[in-house]
């Protein structure tokens, strides 16, 4: 094939062709767009590539892998401590005291256990690091120069970063479930209110809390994405999204926002446990739903916003 | 294919600045509009405009009331509104039912709220509803509704009015719709039928005269009339308790008496959740200036009636008048206003039994009666749903009844709720709404029996009645309420009758039945009967800590000899789940009555089964429902919002980047009066144009900071210009343009996955293209990596210069029509530059074209075929190297005499200019000799007696360039 240089005049050195250097792609660019061969935005960054990129990560493996020993770092706890335990009052603690009489029961209480910070800090890891360690790598530049359209990236990458903390939640959760009820038995679950419940509808009453929590955290997931969008340091979007939510816990325990409670992100966040009372509770549920929907919404939005704007220089 | 126009580019320059702003003041409106909104919301308590006037009014004999009308806006002589009397619950005053009123303002009611007699400050003494006391005030305030021409009128003298008051208010609107048929409706809650039977209750149907004294509820009652600041919970409101019985207004005192001040005390009652807590605490009493300090407050009969009964714990005959002449059991026939009697199931001072009692006696004479319970009562608060639906009840009730504004008959004749649960995460209970077409009595609609059994069982009656069994604490509801109801007997003093477990769950609504026999050898016994519900662990539960107190006469001394004796249990609203069971429990002793003091066995045994009253009633629907409605319509609102904002995005990108620039598709690359200016006003590119041609290898020069990785950043759309564009084989660059794929790019740094091995790094980046493999070349990249075996290693174990390798193999993955490399040659040791210039020219000729920056001279000269220059931002120099750089008509000679030879050569011809220079001298020629003149300059200076040693070139672009670096350096 002729070179096509022209007006170069003198620049166009024609050297030997060596092995480094082929024939131009085969096939036309796109004439549309301009794009190389084979070049489709859509195709970009597929879910199967991001997934790999991130799931090879360290962080992912030591991620997933602790939610996978904690149940089993709570059984040895509950085999070897002292029996007595004198903890009264509602909510999750009377869940410590019926959670060693079966595997559901003890899957509701390993869900308590870790509702509240661990799988906080675990779904804004993974929804927080995404974007912020590309960037931080340097690798983010080339992903979109690539290119991976900017709103795909932000979508693969958010879609791959809520997969793993579903997968990370429902680790815990099987892991809790199936240990529990080998230490403990496939017994029914006993509710902190005094009833029981015949041990598969109660696995579909935590998966239904589970997934209440999962709902719920997206507020989280999509503020550390937005903190992951604006910022180029990991560190900064998790530690930010997991410190916004416990101050906003804060200020869910001051008697004097009693008002405005339901405003915070957080007023709805043990609404999950509602599945234990009877009759199941699903108006806290429902509304804790409809907020997470909304400030997901707006973080999302801001995301997306930011992103499109941002010059990127890292 | 349209061809981008001169004069969009302009407009296009233009608007990019200006939407910034007017965008930020959309976005700060539509903020600022959100919170005021949100703010509005908050503050919002669902009430219109109305005003307030407060006056005392005589009704007689001195005494005065205090009293506050609430008028809305929209009452005027013109346009009347209706009128509600809104009485206070025992203890209270009319502040307690200030946010009632509100609410009802807000509905359009002129509202009348007074502190009743002996409450408040209000004057007189505390009558206890008695007809010419009470009831005759309230008469008299109807009176003053009639003057006043904001109030509708029935007749002259006859307002439109509506009653609705909560325990002694609620008892006042029964009397006062009975003495006065101005009255149009009343909504009275958790108040009595008959006192009598209410303090003196016999579940064997004895009258009050054999029942058995509620003596905590009694004295309870009592106190908070006399001067014992505790306010009864729940009395007050027409929610049942939504905001009650504020204790903290005066009640401990007259207002003459100044003893008001120390009614603070216990007067946390202001909210309605508190009330019941604060009622068991009584304050230090207040003790009235003038009067007997035993009776505080009270009027002296009622005060001796009380002390007489709760010496003796019987009633007398006497008594028992005293309190029906204060009852609506007597007057039931003379009330025709239209009823809503909202009773609490968690009341164990006005149980269930009293509502039915006044419902069954009202609608004997066919006046309207409809029956509502709610989780709630003397004893807690209830639930949320269940405050909302008596609102929304007594609401509808009034409008349809008083109001008459059109709104429909209230729906349910009778609701109730099924209380049964507890909510983990509040500790309140839960309760789920039902509704049935006609109010079947305690009787329920149908019966289901359920067999309790177990032997005859002897127990104990201890002496002075103590230990006693508790089942509930007066005012401290909340304690049941948060159990579930929670029992406590005392071994051997109980007999207990247990069912076999549940096949199915059932719903008791109404009061179930059993029948016993007992014997005693005294030939009386007093009982009290319970029915807990047995989870399988064995957990008992007694609904709402409700129990049946009976005395029993005439019994034998021996069980074969007992008759059977029907026994009504409490009335509950309350769900048994399958698997759990029934116990009749029946204890000698319950603390919250008085107790017959002499130590008795009994022998009890059982007849049969419990018969469960059920009601066939449908659910009402929970809020519950309606969130999880309203959250439904938000996905479907997000999922269409993303579906619709997905499309309009691919539509707009498709239409900006079918956008070709037909004149310039075949270049590679052009860029024209490109520039940028960062945020903080740092102009790092200004007017840049240049162009560049296939085959080409471009070197970008120029120091640091001249602006070059700001270009090359703009070329792959990571930075948006300010000003000017690219243009990529004719398409415009910005970020993620489609074209951008045919550019393969190193520009500052590398970016690797530091935990994957080189070679996966690359296969990575290239699915991530999601173009097919074969594409890829990836051999051909790894050769020019040369990394070997080092490529199956992670990266983090890497050098900077295998790093540098891997990250150009990475840039020319595909082989792209423009590769642009940022400083490639960083890192690289000498062999691998000089390689690396091998590449890079070789990879041009295929008529690809190769993007260099560097900020050495050098290694542009040798590895480019055409070069720009830029410093701070701007183009300097453009060109090929060999016109940039390539021999010029300066040269530099290395001399021994510089100023000899600037002697000799001064005025020479064809000799422009001459400078001298570190280790020698600049001679610029005139370029017309075409290159004679250096050999005429030699001879010269060896003429002159000057010491040539070399003469060689001066590139004017090192000149340039040199001058650049050093300003900057300067």
């Amino acid at each position: 094939m002729s070179t096509v240089a022209d007006g170069g005049g003198p620049g166009a050195v024609r050297a030997d062709t060596g092995a480094a250097v082929g024939e131009p792609p085969a096939g036309l660019a796109h004439a549309n767009t301009g794009a190389a061969a084979g070049y489709r935005p859509e195709r970009t960054l597929s879910f199967a590539t991001e997934w790999r990129r991130q799931f090879t990560r360290q962080r992912t493996r030591y991620g997933l892998g602790f939610l996978a020993v904690l149940p089993l770092l709570l059984l040895a706890a509950f085999q070897f401590g002292s029996p007595n335990s004198d903890q009264q009052g509602q909510g999750g603690a009377s869940l410590v005291d019926v959670a060693t009489s079966g595997g559901p029961n003890f899957a509701a209480f390993t869900l308590f256990a870790s509702a509240t910070f661990l799988i906080v800090v675990v779904v804004a890891l993974f929804c927080g690091d995404t974007v912020a360690g590309e960037a931080s790598w340097g690798s983010l530049r080339y992903l979109l120069a690539l290119p991976v359209p900017r709103s795909r990236l932000l979508r693969q990458k958010l879609l791959v970063g809520a997969a793993t903390s579903v997968l990370g939640v429902v680790i815990l959760m099987t892991v809790a479930l199936v240990g529990g009820s080998l230490v403990y038995g496939w017994h029914p679950l006993a509710t902190p209110v005094g009833t029981e419940v015949a041990p598969w509808s109660a696995v579909g009453l935590l998966a239904l809390a589970t997934g209440y929590l999962l709902v719920h955290l997206m507020l989280v997931g999509s503020l550390a994405f937005l903190l992951s969008v604006r910022t180029d340091q990991p560190l900064l979007a998790v530690g930010g999204a997991v410190l916004l939510y416990i101050v906003s816990n804060i200020l869910d325990l001051v008697p004097a926002l009693e008002n405005v409670r339901f405003v915070l992100p957080t007023a709805y966040n043990l609404a999950w446990t509602g599945v234990f009372s009877s009759p199941v509770q699903y108006e806290d549920m429902a509304k804790g739903a409809i907020a997470a929907l909304l400030y997901t919404t707006v973080f999302l939005l801001l995301a997306w916003r930011a992103f499109a704007r941002k010059d990127v220089v890292s | 294919m349209t061809t981008v126009s001169p004069a969009g580019r302009v407009r296009g320059a233009l608007t990019r600045v200006r939407p910034v702003t007017r965008r930020r003041i959309v976005a700060l409106t539509v903020t600022a509009v959100l919170v005021a909104a949100l703010l509005t919301w908050l503050g919002w308590d669902n009430s219109g405009p109305y005003r307030t006037s407060d006056a005392r009014v005589g009704v007689g004999h001195g005494v005065t009331l205090d009293t506050t009308l609430y008028v809305p806006q929209s009452a005027t002589p013109a346009h009347p509104a209706p009128a509600v009397l809104l009485a206070h619950g025992f203890g209270g005053s009319k502040d307690s039912v200030a946010a009632d009123a509100r609410r009802l303002a807000g509905q359009g009611y002129v509202v009348q709220t007074w502190s009743a007699r002996g409450f408040g400050r209000s004057g007189g003494q505390i009558e206890l509803n008695d007809p010419d006391h009470e009831v005759a005030d309230a008469r008299r305030l109807l009176d003053r509704l009639a003057t006043m021409p904001e109030v509708r009128a029935d007749a002259p003298g006859d307002p439109r009015v509506g009653v609705v008051g909560g325990s002694y208010g609620g008892g006042l609107a029964l009397l006062l719709a009975a003495y006065d048929h101005r009255v149009d409706a009343i909504v009275p809650s958790i108040t009595w039928n008959d006192l009598g039977r209410a303090f003196f209750p016999d579940a064997a149907g004895g009258p009050a005269t054999q029942g058995v004294f509620k003596r905590a509820w009694a004295g309870l009652f009592f106190g908070s009339g006399s001067g014992v600041d505790a306010a009864l919970p729940g009395g007050s409101s027409s929610s049942g308790g939504a905001a009650s019985s504020g204790g903290a207004a005066s009640s401990g005192g007259s207002s003459s008496s100044g003893g008001a001040g120390s009614s603070g005390g216990a007067g946390g009652a202001g909210a309605s959740g508190t009330a019941a807590a604060g009622a068991g605490v009584p304050a230090v009493a207040a003790v009235p200036a003038a009067g007997d300090p035993q009776c505080g407050r009270f009027a002296a009969d009622i005060c001796r009636l009380y002390l007489q009964i709760a010496t003796t714990g019987r009633a007398t005959p006497d008594a028992v008048r005293t309190l029906e002449r204060r009852s609506p059991a007597g007057v039931l026939d003379q009330i025709h206003a239209p009823t809503l009697l909202i009773q609490g199931q968690s009341d164990s001072l006005f149980p269930l039994d009293q509502a039915d009692a006044n419902a069954r006696g009202i609608a004997a004479n066919g006046t309207p009666v409809a029956v509502s319970w709610y989780s709630g009562g003397h004893d807690a608060q209830g639930s949320k749903n269940d405050q909302t639906r008596i609102d929304n009840e007594t609401l509808q009730w009034l409008d349809h009844y008083v109001k008459r504004d059109g709104s429909p008959q209230p729906g349910g004749v009778f609701t109730f709720s099924n209380a049964g649960g507890l909510n983990v995460n509040t500790g309140r209970v839960t309760s789920r709404g039902f509704r049935a077409p006609e109010y079947p009595g305690l009787g329920g609609t149908g019966t289901r029996r359920i067999a309790v059994a177990g032997p005859p069982q002897r127990v104990a009656a201890p002496p002075g009645g103590a230990p006693a069994a508790i089942s509930t604490v007066p005012g401290l509801g909340g304690l049941g309420a948060l159990a579930g109801g929670f029992g406590l007997d005392i071994p051997g003093q109980a007999a207990e009758f247990s069912s076999a477990p549940l096949d199915r769950p059932v719903d008791i609504v109404g009061a179930p039945t059993v029948r016993i026999r007992a014997a005693s050898p005294t030939g009386e016994a007093v009982l009290f009967a319970k029915l807990y519900s047995v989870a399988p662990d064995g957990t008992a539960t007694l609904p709402d800590g409700l129990v049946s107190p009976v005395r029993l006469t005439g019994l034998p001394s021996t069980l074969d000899r007992a008759r059977p004796v029907e026994v009504r249990l409490p009335a509950i609203a309350y769900r048994v789940e399958a698997g759990q069971s029934l116990r009749l429990a029946l204890s000698t002793t319950d603390q919250a009555y008085a107790l017959p003091t002499r130590p008795t066995t009994y022998q009890l045994a059982v007849d049969g089964a419990v018969a469960l009253p059920i009601v066939h009633a449908t659910p009402l629907q929970a809020t519950g429902t309606l969130w999880t409605w309203v959250l439904v319509g938000l996905v479907v609102i997000l999922l269409a919002a993303l579906f619709l904002g997905g499309l309009v995005a691919r539509l707009r990108r498709r239409r900006s980047e079918s956008t070709v620039d037909l004149d310039n598709a075949d270049r590679p690359l052009v860029i024209r009066g490109l520039s940028k200016e960062y945020a903080d006003g740092f102009v790092a590119v200004r007017d840049l144009s240049f162009a560049v041609e296939r085959g080409q290898v471009l070197g970008l020069l120029g120091p640091n900071g001249a602006g070059k990785t700001t270009t090359l950043r703009m070329l792959m759309g990571l930075l948006r210009p300010t000003g000017g564009d690219i243009l990529v084989f004719g398409h415009r660059i910005r970020p993620g343009a489609p074209v951008l794929s045919r550019l393969g790019s190193f520009v500052e740094g590398t970016g690797f996955l530091p935990h994957l091995s080189g070679l996966d790094n690359l296969r990575l980046y290239w699915r991530a293209t999601g173009r097919p493999t074969a594409d890829a070349r990836l051999d051909e990249a790894l050769e020019i990596a040369g990394l070997g075996d080092a490529v199956h290693r992670k990266v983090k174990t890497y050098s900077q210069g295998m790093r540098q390798r891997l990250a150009i193999a990475q840039a020319m993955l595909g082989l792209p029509d423009l590769l642009v490399l940022d400083e490639p040659t960083n890192g690289l040791d000498p062999p691998q530059i000089a390689e690396m210039r091998q590449v890079l020219r070789r990879y041009a000729t295929g008529g690809r074209t190769v993007l260099v920056s560097s900020h050495l001279l050098a290694e542009v000269e040798q590895t480019c075929t055409h070069v720009v220059v830029m410093h701070q931002g701007t183009l300097v120099a453009a060109g090929t190297v060999a016109e940039v750089t390539g021999e010029s008509a300066s040269v530099l000679v290395g001399v021994d005499d510089a100023e000899a030879a600037l002697r000799v050569l001064g005025g020479a011809r064809g000799v422009l200019r001459v400078d001298a220079a570190d280790g020698g001298i600049v001679v610029d020629l005139d370029p017309a000799l075409d290159g004679t003149g250096r050999t005429e300059v030699v001879r010269r200076l060896v003429e002159g007696g000057v010491g040539v040693d070399r003469v060689s070139p001066r590139r004017r672009l090192e000149d340039v360039f040199l001058a650049l670096v050093g300003g900057d350096r300067r």
